[in-house]
Parts: structure tokens; C-alpha cells; sequence
């Protein structure tokens, strides 16, 4: 019998034993685009979450001796065209787009997590019509299908939730499917076969884990498109409906009449919004370097 | 997925136990034509490659067959059609009496737990994303061999050090390993399963030669420890030679020689196995320079089209006019020596 190779990890030992401040400084270091990324996703989460703590006002309280103010040492951001504090209604409006982005990306990408992969693994006719449906879904322009949802689902936080959801399974799922097939072809996935495991384990087992890295870019560029899209029918007036705090809201209701007159009504929410959609992406890029095994000790 | 039930490990009566000596698995008649499809929605067949064409052969318990022939002969799809990853167009795969073609995917759950393959690529045979414990483990948590995790983890420990690893490296993941390693980690995944057969797909052709020579000689302390019946395909000669007990060689999906080892390579019959084995060099550069280098002329031909009657008759140095319309049956030329080929 050979004799065992000899077990050498010097490095990874050095690894463990740093402490996990080091470590994050490390992190840092290593990913200063995704640090920033985590950072505004924090600060957004931290603002919805402890939004009733931190905000100064009543978000929905109109107080119309106070309208359209300046930014100034009580309001930071000014007031709207109903006398409520922009910061107050920027925090709460956190709680939305994080409410919507996050279900609306985690549902859609894992359901096209699962019909990508599944496509991928069973093939020929199953993937032939299944792709074919996704195609139907495709052709659509994402607002235009969110549009259509809502038109016939109508208004409210729930049918807004569903319209983005929806256009979202395919776009995940083909580029799930594309890596899935790649992977079906690796003998690991003929060894799960060879030792009969079920369908449904070497998809989930086997094959998702794998997609992991385009699953999580999906993912985390899902919630910032979620976070606009959801903006975008807010806006159109098909999303979330006032007095409840929305960012997409507060843009429509101050970029119309107020772009010139009182700046920081639209000024302050477009801010957000392409603050959270840009954080969103840094943050899904640098996830995904680090989850993947290979490039995680270099 | 802790969650699922493992499946029962109960196996139907109509397994034979074999003894040694008494044929394990018999191929007759094996055909595996991969269409050509053309067209997006109505797909039809516009041609089929002929991976294995006919092939018939048989194992017998405790032996080890050598399987040879350049790349794209077929061996290979020989064997994912005996592991049921591929199933066969036409043909009987006859295992401990058991027709493992006729099975469902059902029926073949115990058949996974007798037959085990070895793959070539020791880099894309594990899956990145497991843990050296989990990939051995796995398979006994799912066939129900060993359903308490702490004895499955001491199961996975011993069968590390059965192939000659650390019992740390459980905690590993592949990425982190040789390839020499990540090949025995291969080699205890497949032993999980208590397997009678084991099919070594190229096990050693990726690995660098010291390695091989490890990895060779556990594949044989392995094969005399538990018993164990290999189908040894390579295309490495002289490997095949020292491991194998009986060697058969395919070419284009066909098999054209078949016989006891030390017979095939010392006697080769058909001009095939004759071109093949004049193509391994010799050690010595005294010897190799005056040996007769037999060198075939042209290409191998598309399996999709391949030549009418015998295969091999367009590069062939013997061939004759009947060669082009008579397919040469596989016949026993001398005693357990099989050559198909009318002309020797």
C-alpha cells in the first residue's frame, strides 16, 4: 500500500488564525469597490430596518406650513410639496425598495435558478419547449411585461412584486441554463449518475451549487433593477400608491412641477435610487469573487 | 437535503451471486448509434454515428479486461453504455444474470451500488463545491449503507487511508489537492459502494508517470483486497499489459482482437493490433532503430460513414478485394485468441 501524501497547509493555518477584524480589513483591501458596494447595501438595510428610530418625522403626516422648504439645520433635505421631511420619507422609502428588490430578485432568480438548470440537465424536448416559453416571455421589454401584469392584476405592492418577478425567471434562467450545460458535461455530474442519485439531487445537490456565481450576479443586479423598476411604475403611477413612502414616488411628485423651482424635491430620491442600484451591482460582483472556492485564497 | 429518505437498499433475488471464475458481465451484441439531428421543432435523423457497433465480450469474476483503441474508437462509450449513463441502441448487457438494458431507472438503483467507474479526469471528476467527506460520503447516505453520519464518518476516514490518504483531508475540498490525489479521492468514492465491478475509464492517463505507477499499483493491492472485477480502459499499451489479464482492441466501433494478454502482445494477429503495438517505443534506442516500424497510412474514417464490409480495409497492408464487402466475424483463431479478420 502507498504510503499517505504528506499533509502540508501552512497557509490556510495563517488564515484561520487571523482575527476577523483583520480579515474584513483584508477584505477591504482586496475589494474596495465591493467594501463600498456593502456599505450603501448596509446603510440601506440599517435605515429600513430602524427606519421608525431614526427618521425625525412622521413620513405620511402632511404639514402644509412647512412646504417646500430648503434643505436646512431641521430639514436636511428640505420639505415637499405636503411639508414632509424628504429625509424622514427617503428612509421609509427604504423599506419599499428593499421589500420589493429583495423578493422580487430572490424569487425570480431561484425560480430560474431551478427551471435553468433543470432544462440544462433533462434536455431535448423538456428543454426544447420550456426554452421556447421563455422566449415568449423574453420578446417582451421588462417594463412592458411589468406593465402588462399590473394592468391586469392591478396597483398594490403585492401586483408590483408580481409583474417584476415575473420577467425575471427567464432572464435568470437562460443564463443559468447556458452554465448548467456546460456542467452537464463534467464527469462529476456522470459520477452523481453512476451512483444513482435522483434527478432532483444532482440538480440541486450537483449542478446549482455550481451555477452559484452567475445565480448571485443575477441576483444582486435583480435587486437593483427591482429597486428601479419598482421606482419606474411608482413613477408611472402603477406601483405603489401614496401617502405610502416610495422612492419612485417621490420623483414623480417633484420632478414634473419642482425641477426648477425646489431642486431637492426630485433631486434627493433620484439620489437613492441610482445610489442603491449601483451599490447593489458592486456588492453582487464582489460576492461573487469571493464564493467562489478557486479564487478565495488568492 | 438531509431530509430525503435514503433509498432501500434491498435488491431484488434475481441476482446471481458469481463466483470466481464464473462470468460477470457479458456484452453481446452492443450497439450505441448517436443520432445526427437536424431541423428546431420536427427533429429528424439525418445520419447516426456508429460509436459501438456490434461488440460482444464477456469478464469474468476477479478479472481484469484491457480495453484499447485510439481516441474516438468507441471504448469509452462501451463503457457509459455498460454504467447505464447512455442507453444502448441495440444489444444486451447481461450483469449477474440481470439484463441491465431492460431495467428502469428504478430497477438500476442496486446495479449503481455493483458497478463503479473510475473517470480520467481527476480535476472534473469531483464536484468543487463538496467537501472530500461529503463526495465519499454521499453515496453510502443515499443507497442507505451507512445512514448514521458519525460511522459514515469514520467509514469515509477509512476508506481514505485505504487508498493511501490522509483521514484529514475529509475536511478538504478538491481544489486544494494533486491530481494524484484527487484521484484516489476518485478511486474511495467509487469503493464507498461495496462495488463488485469496476469500470476504470482512463483512470490513469491524465496523471504524470511516477503517479500512474501509485495509482496502478493501488488500483491492484485494491483488486486482490476486495475482490474486484475491472474493465481497464486506456490507450496506454504497456499499462494495459501489466494490469490487464485478457486485452481486447476496438477500432471504429468494432472490435477486431480479443485475447489473453501476454498471448495478444507477444502474438498479435490482426494488422490492426500489429500497427498499434509497433507504435509503442522501446526503451532501449539500439533496439528501437532496427525495429520494422509498421506505420498505417491515412486517416480513420468518419464513424458516421464508416467503410462497407470490414472497417479496416482502407488502411489495411492485407487487404483483398472481399475485405470491401465481407464484414469479418470475430473468430476464435487459435485457442481463446478472437481476430476478425478473414485474411490471417
Amino acid at each position: 500500500m502507498a504510503t499517505p501524501e504528506v499533509y502540508i497547509d501552512s497557509e490556510g493555518l495563517a488564515e484561520d488564525q487571523r482575527s476577523l477584524l483583520g480579515k474584513l480589513a483584508g477584505l477591504c483591501r482586496r475589494q474596495p469597490l465591493g467594501a463600498a458596494g456593502a456599505l450603501v447595501v448596509i446603510a440601506m438595510i440599517v435605515m429600513a430596518v430602524f427606519a421608525n428610530l431614526i427618521s425625525p418625522y412622521d413620513p405620511e403626516l402632511a404639514a402644509f406650513e412647512n412646504m417646500l422648504q430648503a434643505p436646512n439645520a431641521d430639514y436636511w433635505f428640505g420639505t415637499d410639496q405636503f411639508g414632509r421631511d424628504i429625509l424622514t420619507r427617503l428612509i421609509y422609502g427604504a423599506r419599499t425598495a428593499l421589500f420589493v428588490g429583495f423578493t422580487c430578485a430572490f424569487i425570480g432568480a431561484t425560480g430560474g435558478l431551478v427551471l435553468g438548470v433543470a432544462s440544462a440537465y433533462f434536455g431535448g424536448r423538456f428543454d426544447l419547449i420550456l426554452q421556447r416559453i421563455m422566449d415568449v416571455f423574453m420578446a417582451f421589454p421588462l417594463i412592458i411585461l411589468a406593465l402588462a401584469v399590473v394592468a391586469t392584476l392591478g396597483t398594490g405592492i403585492q401586483n408590483v412584486i408580481i409583474a417584476i418577478t415575473i420577467p425575471f425567471i427567464p432572464q435568470c434562467a437562460r443564463v443559468v441554463r447556458s452554465s448548467a450545460l456546460s456542467i452537464r458535461e463534467i464527469p462529476y455530474v456522470d459520477a452523481a449518475r453512476a451512483c444513482g442519485f435522483s434527478d432532483l439531487r444532482i440538480i440541486l445537490r450537483h449542478m446549482a451549487p455550481n451555477v452559484m456565481a452567475p445565480y448571485l450576479i443575477m441576483l444582486t443586479t435583480f435587486v437593483g433593477q427591482a429597486i428601479l423598476l419598482e421606482a419606474s411604475l411608482s413613477y408611472l403611477g402603477l406601483g405603489v400608491q401614496e401617502p405610502t413612502p416610495a422612492w419612485g414616488l417621490m420623483l414623480q411628485g417633484g420632478a414634473e412641477e419642482y425641477a426648477e423651482s425646489a431642486p431637492w424635491v426630485p433631486i434627493f430620491p433620484g439620489i437613492a435610487i441610482s445610489l442603491a442600484v449601483f451599490g447593489f451591482n458592486l456588492f453582487g460582483d464582489a460576492l461573487r469573487d469571493l464564493l467562489d472556492p478557486k479564487l478565495r485564497n488568492r | 437535503m438531509s431530509s430525503v429518505q435514503p433509498l432501500p437498499a434491498s435488491e431484488p433475488s434475481s441476482f446471481k451471486k458469481v463466483q470466481k471464475g464464473e462470468t460477470l458481465i457479458e456484452i453481446r451484441n452492443l450497439k450505441m448509434y448517436f443520432p445526427v439531428l437536424e431541423g428546431i421543432v420536427f427533429q429528424k435523423a439525418i445520419a447516426h454515428v456508429k460509436a459501438v457497433d456490434d461488440v460482444s465480450f464477456e469478464i469474468k469474476k476477479g478479472e481484469t479486461l484491457g480495453l484499447v483503441g485510439e481516441s474516438g474508437c468507441g471504448k469509452t462509450t462501451t463503457g457509459r453504455c455498460i454504467l447505464q449513463l447512455e442507453h444502448p441502441t441495440a444489444g444486451d448487457i447481461i450483469f449477474e444474470g440481470v439484463n441491465l438494458n431492460e431495467l428502469d431507472q428504478k430497477g438500476l438503483i442496486p446495479v449503481r451500488q455493483k458497478i463503479q467507474v473510475i473517470f480520467q479526469d481527476p480535476y472534473s471528476s469531483l464536484n468543487p463545491r463538496m467537501k472530500i467527506g461529503e463526495i465519499i460520503g454521499e453515496p453510502m447516505k443515499v443507497h442507505g449503507i451507512q445512514p448514521d453520519p458519525g460511522k459514515r464518518r469514520q467509514r469515509v476516514a477509512e476508506l481514505l487511508s485505504i487508498c493511501g490518504l490522509n483521514p484529514a483531508f475529509a475536511e478538504r475540498y478538491p481544489h486544494e489537492m494533486s491530481g494524484g490525489q484527487r484521484q484516489r479521492v476518485g478511486i474511495a468514492r467509487a469503493l464507498s459502494l461495496n462495488p463488485e465491478f469496476i469500470i476504470c475509464d482512463e483512470a490513469v492517463s491524465a496523471l504524470d508517470v511516477s503517479i500512474q505507477a501509485q495509482v496502478i499499483n493501488l488500483l491492484e493491492d485494491l483488486r486482490e483486497e476486495f475482490d474486484l472485477t475491472y474493465l481497464f480502459i486506456a490507450h496506454d499499451l504497456s499499462v494495459v499489459h501489466h494490469l490487464s489479464n485478457r486485452v481486447a482492441v476496438m477500432y471504429l466501433g468494432k472490435m477486431v482482437e480479443l485475447a489473453e494478454s501476454d498471448e495478444l502482445f507477444d502474438n498479435p494477429m490482426h494488422p490492426y493490433t500489429e500497427a498499434l503495438l509497433s507504435a509503442v517505443p522501446v526503451p532501449d534506442p539500439t533496439t528501437e532503430k532496427q525495429r520494422r516500424h509498421q506505420v498505417l497510412q491515412g486517416e480513420v474514417p468518419s464513424p458516421m460513414n464508416p467503410p462497407s464490409g470490414c472497417v479496416f480495409h482502407p488502411r489495411c497492408p492485407l487487404a483483398v478485394d472481399s475485405c470491401r464487402q465481407v464484414v469479418p466475424p470475430l473468430e476464435e483463431k487459435r485457442p481463446g485468441h478472437w481476430v476478425a479478420c478473414t485474411q490471417v
